[in-house]
Formats: C-alpha cells, structure tokens, sequence
C-alpha cells in the first residue's frame, strides 16, 4: 500500500510537470508564429481564438485525424520510434529543472550533466527518422543534425565548465543559489552571447537549421513523416528549445531568482520569474530566426569548431586563474 | 531493498539481452542502436549503485558523442550489404580458427577472474557509509583524481591529445588545386567592391572588366 501511495504521488507531480509544458509548448509555437509575422509585417495566426492563441491547438486537432503514412520501403519499428524517443528525450529532462528551492521534481546532485546527457541523447531521434525513412533527403538532414549537434556539444560543455567553475556544485539548485548577489550573465556575458548561438545550433533553429533546410532538403529528417509522428516531432523540437532557454535562465539569469531581492519583488513567485526569464530567451529565438538568413554549412562547422571551441577555452582559463588568485574559488 | 532488486535486475537484464543482441542481429545499423541500448542501461546501473557521475559521463561520452560516429560510419559504408558478399564467398572458413583462439582467452581470462572473486556481504556496510557522509560521489572523484592521481591524471589526458592528433596526422591530406575560401575576404567586402553604377549610354554599352 505504502508502494502505491508512493507512485501515485509521484504521477501526480510528474503530471503536474508535464501538462503545464506540453501546453506551454503549443502556446510557444504560436508566439513563435507571431513573433516572426510581426516581424516581417505581417498579422501571423490571428484568428482561432483570442489573437489566434488556440492556432496550435487547432493545428494540433487537424494533425491528430490525419492520416499516418509509414513508407512501404522504410525500417518499420525504428521509423515510428524515431518521434517518440525525440519527444521522451524532450519531456524527461524537465524533471531536474528547478522551479523553486524545493519545486523540482527530482533534486538530483548531477542536474546539469543530467540536462546535458539527455541533450546530447537528442540526436538520435534524428538519426532515427532519417535513417529509417530510406530516402535521400531525409538522411542527408540526419546526417547533418548529427555533425552539426555533436559540434555544438562540446562548446555548451566547455560553457558549462566556465559556470560550474563559479559555483562548485552540479546540482541545478546550487547553481541558481550561487548566483544570488551576481547574475552569471554579468561577470561571463560572452559565454552567455556563446551559449545563446550554440543552443540555436543545438535546437536546430534559424539560422542554423540546416537538416531541415527547405530550400535544399525539402524538410530534412521529417520529409516522410506525416499526422501525429510530424507533430510530435515538432511538439519535441519545441519542448528542447523551451528546456534550452530554461538552461539559459538557470546558468545565466538566476534561475527563479527575482532580479531585486526588495519587497514587492520578493512576494512573487520563483516559478514565475523563471517562467518570464525562459519566455524572454525565447522571444530572441523567435526574433533570430525572423531577422538571421541562414548558414552555409562550412561555415557553420568553423564557427562550432574554430571560433566557439578555442574562444571558451580560453574563458575557461582566465575563469579559473581569476578565481584562484583573488581566491574566490567555491571551495566547501 | 525490494524495488531496488527489481530495478537491478530489470537494467541488468536489458543490459545482458541488448549485448547478446548487437552480436546477433542482422542489420548492423539495429546492432548499433542495440549497443546504444546496453550503454543506457549500464549508465543506470551505475546511477543505482551511487556512482551518478560514472553514469552521466557514460551517457555523454559514449551515447551521445561515440556511438553517434559508430551510426555514422556504419550507416555512411552500408556495412550490412559487404557482410552479406562477404558470407556469400566461403572465405569466413579462414577465420573461424583465430575467432576460436581468442574467444577461448577470453573465456580462460573471465573463469580465472570470476574464480579469484569471492562475493563480500560487507560491500553494502561500504556502500551506506559512502552515502552517510556529506560529499558527493562527484565531490570525492575530484578529490582524488586532483590530488593523489594527479600525474597519472594528467599523462592519460596527454596520451589522449597525442592520439588525437596523430590520427588527425594520419589522415590529413594536404591536396593542390583545391580553392580554399578566405572568410575573412567574404566578410570584409563592402558594397563598393561589388556594384558600381554607371550611366549607361545607348546603343554604346559599357565595358565589363574583370
């Protein structure tokens, strides 16, 4: 009995977690639309709804009665396990972030390599789709997701090592807590600037969205998809862009910190500091990708590995001799 | 302690069948996202048993990074498709002897390991102790890996650069005749290098000199 009241708790949290995202997620999509509209002068979805809001939910409806086409010559199991690891990978990372100083559903000492190993798990879904689809463009786009994400990694690690040098802990709460007089953002803007570009890489968003450039690839790995599996694709594309912005927030911006720790300020809620600090970064995503054109492909892989990686090596460097002589490291 | 044995079992188990699998299936691609399959589960099992890092790095390193180049080089040279001539030619005779050689040392190496391994019930003392004291499994790897391996630390990172770059070395191939592109010329050039207006008189032209 006690097992069951265990779980059931659990459930409960966990879905208490995850719907607030998945419509969150839908209710991104459209600000991203939006965003994008106004920025080309254009009114965007505008009519489900109050100024469009329930765009996705109507989308979302349309692609649930669509039909699922699988291709006769495509690797069955792995074509529809492909969306389905994306959006698992998607939703699972949520569990470590922290809403609050105790709202975080699993406390774990290794958060921030748990957020990066399930990012970098990512690109298998990708992989997947476009190697089980059997056709041209769909596993060129998977191959250049997969160099272009494996890339983007190693900078976001180093980023990370710059961060955790300040902080001396792995553990996201820890993180937020560290930054309680200074934001990150201030003493290590350009990893922030850095960090920022290789989450677009990573995401696969403007202007670096090449494995699913249209202009080449048609749609790159989602080509073959259709119905339900495109749009859980696209719910898991969304649900990491929101968890790279929330990894923004709480390495960069303080986590659900208030900006000033003073009275009015302070009787708001944490979760919705973090929740505004996650819709600001994406609101640059969405401006990124309405004002950026896109990369060509050398180039992107030279500024992943010639300019990102060497640059935030060398933070990582004069980060750890600053804090060593004016021996400020964390030490506990 | 229930629910922990199942846990154990259940990764353990994925973990031995995944394994038996990425030798036993046909598609070398399905091996692949087996062996993906055995790494996940082996990176649980070291979560379960306190080493969070261990399991972390597992995932990183080897899922995310490794075993996307394996995908890659075996989806990129259609390894399924030479395996099925190579089998079709009866050469695979020659080498059943040396598989045989080396898989009889391996067997000898486990039995002589698994005989010398007596099982120790005061593992799990060792283990609570580890979990009662305040430092993390993280905190206690940089503890010692930093102060008393720190040479030996240091000569695996170099030994690993020295790899690295040899087999960059190894497979660089300086060829002639390939126009480089200078990024910074692209970028550096402005709009008077590029257009220029002219008035154009009629039936006169202009000159186009390049």
């Amino acid at each position: 009995m006690e097992y069951v009241n265990i779980v059931f708790e659990q459930v409960y949290k966990i879905l208490f977690l995850l719907v607030p995202v998945l419509v969150s997620v839908a209710m991104v999509v459209w600000l991203d639309r939006r965003v994008w509209a106004f920025v080309q002068k254009r009114q965007g979805p505008n009519v489900v709804g109050p100024f469009g809001i329930l765009q996705s939910l109507a989308d979302a409806l349309k692609y649930i009665f669509k039909e699922m086409i699988i291709p006769s010559s495509s690797n069955k199991v792995i074509f529809i396990l492909a969306p389905i690891v994306t959006m698992t990978l998607a939703l699972i990372s949520w569990a470590v972030i922290p809403f609050g100083a105790t709202q975080v559903l699993a406390d774990i000492n290794v958060g921030i390599l748990y957020l990066f190993a399930v990012s970098s798990l990512g690109v298998y879904g990708i992989i997947m789709g476009g190697w089980a689809s059997n056709s041209k463009y769909p596993f060129l786009g998977a191959i250049r997701s997969a160099a272009q994400m494996v890339s983007y990694e190693v900078s976001i690690g180093v980023i990370i090592i710059n961060v955790l040098l300040c902080v001396g802990s792995l553990n996201l709460n820890d993180i937020v807590i560290a930054q309680q007089n200074l934001w990150f953002v201030i003493p290590l803007f350009p990893m922030f600037v850095i960090f920022f570009i290789s989450a677009l890489a990573e995401t696969n968003r403007p202007p670096f969205d090449l494995p699913e450039a249209e202009a080449e690839l048609v749609a790159g790995y989602q080509t073959e998809y259709s119905g339900m599996m495109y749009a859980m694709f696209w719910l898991g594309e969304y649900a990491n862009i929101l968890l790279m912005c929330s990894m923004g927030a709480i390495l960069f911006l303080g986590g659900w910190l208030s900006p000033i720790e003073i009275y009015p300020f302070t009787l708001i809620p944490g979760a919705i500091w973090l929740i505004f600090k996650i819709l600001l970064l994406f609101f640059l995503f969405a401006l990124v990708k309405a004002i950026v054109p896109r990369y060509r492909y050398d180039q992107l892989m030279r500024l992943g590995w010639k300019v990102f990686l060497p640059f935030s090596l060398v933070w990582v460097v004069l980060t750890a001799s600053y804090l060593f002589y004016f021996n400020l490291l964390p030490v506990n | 302690m229930i629910a922990h044995a199942i846990f154990f079992y259940t990764f353990s188990l994925i973990a031995v069948v995944s394994a038996i699998m990425v030798t036993a299936s046909k598609n070398t691609v399905h091996s692949v996202f087996f062996l993906i399959l055995d790494f996940i589960s082996i990176s649980c099992l070291f979560i379960m048993i306190g080493a969070e890092f261990l399991g972390m790095i597992m995932l990183i390193v080897y899922v995310g990074a490794v075993a996307v180049l394996f995908l890659f080089v075996v989806m990129m040279l259609n390894v399924a498709q030479q395996k099925n001539q190579w089998f079709a030619g009866q050469q695979s005779s020659k080498h059943i002897p040396v598989g045989l050689i080396i898989s009889t040392l391996i067997f000898v190496e486990v039995i002589i390991v698994i005989g010398g391994w007596k099982y120790k019930p005061e593992i799990f003392d060792i283990n609570n102790s580890f979990a009662q004291t305040s430092i993390s499994n993280t905190h206690s790897l940089g503890q010692i890996l930093y102060t008393d391996y720190i040479h030996v630390f240091q000569i695996s990172g170099m030994i690993l650069l020295v790899a690295m770059v040899g087999a960059i070395v190894l497979t660089f191939r300086q060829r002639s005749g390939v126009k480089r592109q200078s990024y910074i010329k692209q970028i550096s050039r402005e709009r008077a290098d590029g257009v220029e207006v002219l008035e154009v008189q009629s039936n006169k032209g202009v000159k186009i000199d390049d």
